[in-house]
C-alpha cells in the first residue's frame, strides 16, 4: 500500500495505483479531468495531456519534487508522494493551455453535434476555457465519413485520444481502423474505403469523448437531454445485455453501454443489442438511469430521490474522512 | 589521447585493412581478452563522456541503470537517426571512418551483455547504410562479428535498420517503436529503457559519436579521457558548422575551446563569409535558445563564452543556450531572426508525431503566426501569444520535441523583439523576402542613439 | 507500359533478401521488418505505395494492412501516391536557407515549369520541398534517390536536371547512382 496526498487529502491506495485513480478514491473535485485515460482499455492515456499534476514530493524516500507536470493517468503514485491538482496556480494554467489546444481546430458545432450535452470537451471547456478564441488561422477540416453502415465519422471534432482504436484491438480480433498520417494531419482512418465491421465495433461511438464517432442510428433523432435515459437488461450471449435506453415516450432512440461517474464503459455491448433491439418490449426495464445533477440530461428531470443512493454518497463521504478505500457509486444495481 | 577524427585523411580509412593498420579494433581486443564487461562501464563511467546526441546525459551512469538482472536479453542500439537542423556530424563520422562506429559498437556491447544490437540509421542516409553494412562484412570476415569472436566466448550480430523519414525517431522511445515496425510515437515513461527498452527488454541508447568515443577511452582508460576538456565536459567533440562562415564542416574541438576562437580561426570556421558582421548563433542544433553575438562570444557577465556544457548554458536561458547536439548555425547581419525562426518552426510542424495534443496543435500555430509576420501580415499581440503559446507546449508534452519547438520562439523573442515589431509595423519592407539582405536590420533604439 | 501491370509479387532474389532481413529479428518480431521491406517495396514497384503494395507487405510479415497503413503514412519517404521517375527533395530548412535553398527552389520551379508538390507533364521530375537532411555544412542541397547533391547553385541545377533526363533511370533510395556534377 502507499499513502498519497493529494491536494492535501490523504488517501491509501494499492501499489501500482496511478495518481488519477487514488484521486478518483478519494473523489469529487480533486480528481483530474481525463480525454483520452480510459480504465477500461489497457495502454490508454497520457496523451491529451488534460490530467497532468504537480508532484511536489516525489515520495518519502525521495522527497524530490518531479521537474515538469505529469501526466496523472499513466504515472503511479509512491508512498508519502504529494500531488497537487486544483491546488496548483501551474496545473490550473497548464490544463487552460491544453484546453485551448484541443480547442483551436475543433469546429465548435456543438448546434448541430449529437454530442452535445453528453460531450467530455464541451464539460472540459465550460470549466477551463477561455471565453473568447485567440486563434485566427484557418481550422482543420475533414470530410465527414461513414465507417461501416452504423457508424458516422467526424474526423474535424477528433482530439486523437486514440480509444477507438484501443477498443478495436482489445475488444475485436479484426482492427481495420486506426491513425494514420503524423502531426495535425493525423486521423483516425481506415485508409481504404472499407467499413469497421464486428460485433462490439459500437463500442467505439460509447468511448469517444466527442463527437467523432457518432451512432448512424441515432443521429439527428433527438437532442439527448430531451431523451429519458433508463437502465434495462436483456438476456445476450454475446455481452453482459446492461445498457442504457435512451427513449422518448415508447420509442427506443438510441441504446447504449452503461458509464460510470467518470464517463467510463466497464462492461461493453454487443452490435446487436446496441442496435437491433429498438423495441422496449426487447428489454427488462430496471427503472431511470442516474444522471449527474449538473448534467444537461437531468435538466427536465423526471429521476425521484434515490435514498438508498443517498445513504452510500453519506457512508462514502463518512469514509473518505476516515481515509478508507471506497466502493464504486453511482452503479446501478444489476 | 586518440581522436575521432585523427586519420580522416587517411586514404581507404573506410576499410577495414586500413583502419586496422592505424590501430583500429584495439579496443575490442583489449576489452573481450582482459577486462570483464563491468570494467568496461567503469572506464566510461570515469571518463566522464557525456551523451553526445543532444542531452548532454553522462553515459556510464546511462550504462549503469540498465537492469542486469532480468533474464531477457539486453540490446544496444545505436541512435544514427541525425536528424537535428544543424547536425550532421553522426553522417560525417560514419562516411568516412564508418569502423570506428562499428568497432564501438562491439566493445559497448560487450560491455552491456547485449547478443545482438541495431544501428538505426535515419532513412534518408541510405547510402551510408549501405557502408555500415559494408564495415560490418568486413569486421565479420575478420572474426570481429558473429560467434566468438577473437576466440573467446563472447558472440554478437550487429544489424543496421533504416529509418523512414522521421525527426522523432531521434527520441529515443520513439526510435525503439520504429525499430519494432511501428509509428514513431514516444512511449511514456516510466518504464525507461534501461528497464524495458527494444522488446521490452533492458536497453541501452547511445549516440553515434558517444558509442564511437567509447574506443578510445576503452584503449587509453577513462582517466586518460577525462584530461581532456575542461570541469564535466570532458573529452573532444564533433561540430557542425554551418551558415555564413567562410568553411562550413564538421570540426573536432576539445571541449572548452572559446566560442570566439572557433568562429573566427581558420582553423574552424574561418570568420563569418562576404566579411560581414556576426549577428547571431543557435550553437547546438535548431532546438537550443539562439544567442545575438555579443552572448554567444561573453556571457552575462563579461567571460569569454567557452565551446562545453557549463558555459555555453551559463546564465541560464536568459542569457545563455546549450551545446545540444552541437550544431553550430550562424547567422550575418543579413540574416532575418524571424524568418529563419520560421524555418525552424515549420520544421518541428511538420516532425510533431501528434500523439500529445500541445505539441500537435502547438506546433502548428505557431508555425502559421510565424508565417503570417515574416509575410506582413502580423498583429503586435502576436508576438506575446507566441511567447505564451511557446510557454504552454515547454514542459507539457509527452517527448522533448514540444519544448525543442518551444524554446527557439521563446529565446528569438527574448533577444530579437524588435526585429518583430519592425516586420508589424513595417510590412511593405518585409514583402522582399530578402529584406535584410537589401539592408541589414538595425535597431531602432540603436539608430536614435539610446 | 510494362511497369504498371507487374505483378505484385517480389522476384524471388528480392523476396531472398526480405527473409533475411526478417531474420535479423527475434522470433515474432517480424513487424521490425516493416520499414526495410517498404523501402525495398517502394524501390520494386515503381516508387510508391499502393494499397495492394502495402496489403502485400502485411501478408509477408503476417500483421493487418492496417497495421502497414498506420506505419506508411507516418514517415515521409514513402509515396503513398505515384511521383514522377525523378524525385527531387529540396531541403528548405534554418541552415539550407539561409545558404540560398529559396533561389534553388526558385530555379527548379522555373526550369521544369511546375510548382512545389508537383510532377512534369512528361512524369520525369516531381518537385518536393523537405525538411533538414543533415547536410547543412554543405547547404544548399538535395536529395535525389539515395543521393546527396550538395552545395548547390543554379548552374549545378541545369547540369543535374540534363543528367537525370538523359540517364532517364528512376530514382530509388536503395540505390547510389551518385556522380559529381
Amino acid at each position: 500500500m502507499a499513502k498519497v496526498t493529494i491536494d492535501g487529502i490523504e488517501v491509501e491506495v494499492a501499489d501500482g495505483t496511478t495518481i488519477l485513480n487514488a484521486a478518483r478514491q478519494i473523489g469529487g473535485e480533486v480528481v483530474p479531468p481525463a480525454m483520452c485515460y480510459y480504465s477500461s482499455l489497457k495502454d490508454t492515456g497520457g496523451k491529451c495531456r488534460v490530467c497532468l499534476v504537480k508532484v511536489t514530493q516525489g515520495s518519502a524516500k525521495d522527497p524530490r519534487p518531479m521537474p515538469k507536470l505529469v501526466a496523472s493517468c499513466r504515472t503511479p503514485v509512491m508512498d508519502g508522494m504529494v500531488v497537487q491538482n486544483i491546488t496548483s496556480q501551474e496545473v490550473l494554467e497548464a490544463r487552460k493551455g491544453v484546453v485551448e489546444f484541443l480547442l483551436i481546430n475543433h469546429p465548435l458545432d456543438c448546434p448541430i453535434c449529437d454530442q452535445a450535452g453528453e460531450c467530455d470537451l464541451q464539460n472540459l471547456a465550460y470549466e477551463h476555457g477561455a471565453a473568447k478564441t485567440r486563434y485566427e488561422e484557418d481550422r482543420r477540416t475533414f470530410e465527414k465519413i461513414d465507417i461501416g453502415d452504423k457508424i458516422k465519422l467526424h474526423m474535424t471534432r477528433c482530439i486523437l485520444c486514440y480509444r477507438c482504436t484501443f477498443v478495436a484491438d482489445q475488444l475485436t480480433n479484426e482492427r481495420v481502423h486506426g491513425v494514420i498520417n503524423r502531426g495535425d494531419a493525423s486521423e483516425i482512418s481506415t485508409y481504404i474505403e472499407k467499413a469497421v465491421d464486428n460485433e462490439f465495433s459500437g463500442n467505439m461511438i460509447d468511448v469517444c469523448p466527442v463527437g467523432a464517432l457518432t451512432d448512424k442510428t441515432f443521429r439527428f433523432k433527438s437532442r439527448v437531454w430531451f431523451t429519458k435515459p433508463l437502465d434495462a437488461h436483456r438476456n445476450c450471449d454475446k455481452c453482459c445485455g446492461k445498457v442504457v435506453l435512451w427513449t422518448k415516450g415508447d420509442d427506443v432512440l438510441r441504446v447504449s453501454a452503461r458509464k460510470d461517474q467518470y464517463g467510463e464503459v466497464k462492461e461493453y455491448i454487443c452490435n446487436e443489442c446496441r442496435y437491433d433491439h429498438k423495441n422496449m418490449n426487447d428489454w427488462t426495464i430496471e427503472g431511470p438511469r442516474h444522471i449527474d445533477k449538473h448534467s444537461v440530461i437531468s435538466q427536465n428531470h423526471y429521476e425521484k430521490i434515490d435514498m438508498q443512493k443517498l445513504k452510500l454518497d453519506i457512508e462514502r463521504q463518512i469514509q473518505f474522512q476516515k481515509g478508507k478505500q471506497l466502493p464504486e457509486t453511482n452503479q446501478s444495481p444489476a | 589521447m586518440a581522436r575521432l577524427l585523427e586519420h580522416i585523411n587517411v586514404p581507404g580509412i573506410n576499410t577495414f585493412d586500413v583502419y586496422r593498420k592505424h590501430g583500429g579494433y584495439k579496443s575490442v581486443e583489449k576489452a573481450l581478452k582482459t577486462m570483464t564487461p563491468d570494467e568496461v562501464t567503469e572506464e566510461v563511467k570515469k571518463s566522464g563522456l557525456r551523451g553526445r546526441g543532444g542531452a548532454g546525459f553522462p553515459a556510464g551512469m546511462k550504462w549503469s541503470f540498465l537492469d542486469r538482472k532480468s533474464d531477457k536479453p539486453r540490446y544496444l542500439v545505436c541512435n544514427a537517426d541525425e536528424s537535428e537542423p544543424g547536425t550532421f556530424k553522426d553522417r560525417y563520422l560514419m562516411e568516412k571512418i564508418p569502423h570506428v562506429l562499428i568497432e564501438g559498437m562491439i566493445t559497448s556491447s560487450y560491455a552491456l551483455g547485449a547478443k545482438t544490437s541495431y544501428i538505426y540509421v535515419r532513412g534518408e542516409y541510405m547510402y551510408i547504410i549501405r557502408i555500415l553494412e559494408k564495415a560490418i562484412e568486413e569486421a565479420r570476415a575478420n572474426g570481429f562479428l558473429g560467434k566468438n569472436i577473437l576466440g573467446t566466448d563472447y558472440s554478437l550480430e550487429l544489424y543496421v535498420q533504416p529509418g523512414g523519414g522521421a525527426y522523432i525517431c531521434g527520441e529515443e522511445t520513439a526510435l525503439l517503436e520504429s525499430l519494432e515496425g511501428k509509428r514513431g510515437n514516444p512511449r511514456l515513461k516510466p518504464p525507461f529503457p534501461a528497464v524495458a527498452g527494444l522488446y521490452a527488454s533492458p536497453t541501452v541508447v547511445n549516440n553515434v559519436e558517444t558509442i564511437s568515443a567509447v574506443c578510445s577511452i576503452v584503449n587509453e582508460s577513462g582517466d586518460e579521457y577525462a584530461k581532456i576538456g575542461v570541469g564535466k565536459s570532458t573529452g573532444t567533440k564533433l561540430i557542425s558548422a554551418s551558415g555564413h562562415i567562410n568553411k562550413p564542416g564538421v570540426y573536432e574541438i576539445e571541449l572548452g575551446l572559446p566560442v570566439e576562437e572557433f568562429i573566427y580561426s581558420d582553423q574552424y570556421c574561418g570568420g563569418i563569409w562576404k566579411g560581414r558582421k556576426l549577428k547571431a548563433v543557435v550553437a547546438g542544433g535548431s532546438s537550443v535558445p539562439i544567442l545575438p553575438a555579443e552572448l554567444i562570444l561573453k556571457t552575462a557577465k563579461g567571460e569569454p563564452r567557452l565551446m562545453s556544457y557549463e558555459s555555453l548554458s551559463d546564465g541560464g536561458f536568459a542569457t545563455g543556450t546549450m551545446l545540444g547536439s552541437g550544431g553550430f548555425i550562424v547567422m550575418d547581419e543579413t540574416a532575418c531572426i524571424v524568418r529563419n525562426l520560421w524555418t525552424f518552426t515549420r520544421f518541428y510542424h511538420h516532425e510533431s508525431c501528434g500523439q500529445c495534443s500541445p505539441c500537435r496543435e502547438g506546433t502548428g500555430w505557431m508555425e502559421k503566426v510565424l508565417h503570417r509576420i515574416e509575410h506582413g501580415h502580423g498583429h503586435m499581440e502576436d508576438i506575446d501569444l507566441l511567447v505564451d503559446v511557446a510557454k504552454k507546449i515547454e514542459g507539457n508534452t509527452i517527448c522533448p520535441l514540444g519544448d525543442a519547438a518551444a524554446w527557439p520562439v521563446a529565446s528569438a523573442i527574448r533577444h530579437f523583439r524588435e526585429e518583430f515589431e519592425y516586420h508589424v509595423k513595417y510590412p511593405e519592407k518585409v514583402k522582399n523576402p530578402k529584406h535584410f539582405e537589401l539592408e541589414p536590420f538595425r535597431s531602432e533604439k540603436v539608430l536614435a542613439g539610446v | 507500359m510494362s511497369e504498371q501491370i507487374k505483378p505484385i509479387q517480389f522476384s524471388a532474389e528480392t523476396m531472398d533478401l526480405v527473409q533475411r532481413i526478417i531474420k535479423r529479428y527475434p522470433e515474432g518480431r517480424q513487424k521490425s521488418a516493416l520499414l526495410p521491406i517498404l523501402h525495398i517495396a517502394q524501390a520494386e514497384f515503381d516508387g510508391w505505395l499502393s494499397t495492394p503494395v502495402m496489403d502485400y507487405v502485411a501478408s509477408i510479415l503476417s500483421i493487418k494492412p492496417i497495421e502497414v497503413y498506420e506505419v506508411a503514412s507516418f514517415y515521409t519517404m514513402f509515396n503513398l501516391e505515384p511521383v514522377g521517375k525523378c524525385l527531387i527533395e529540396v531541403c528548405q530548412t534554418g541552415p539550407c536557407w539561409l545558404r540560398g535553398a529559396d533561389d534553388i527552389v526558385e530555379h527548379f520551379e522555373k526550369k521544369l515549369n511546375i510548382k512545389v508538390g508537383e510532377t512534369t507533364a512528361d512524369g520525369m521530375f516531381t518537385l518536393k520541398t523537405v525538411e533538414c537532411l543533415g547536410s547543412c555544412g554543405t547547404a544548399p542541397m538535395l536529395q535525389c534517390g539515395s543521393d546527396y547533391y550538395e552545395n548547390l547553385t543554379t548552374e549545378k541545377v541545369d547540369t543535374l536536371i540534363e543528367k537525370l533526363r538523359s540517364s532517364n533511370q528512376r530514382s530509388t533510395y536503395m540505390k547510389s547512382n551518385m556522380q559529381e556534377i
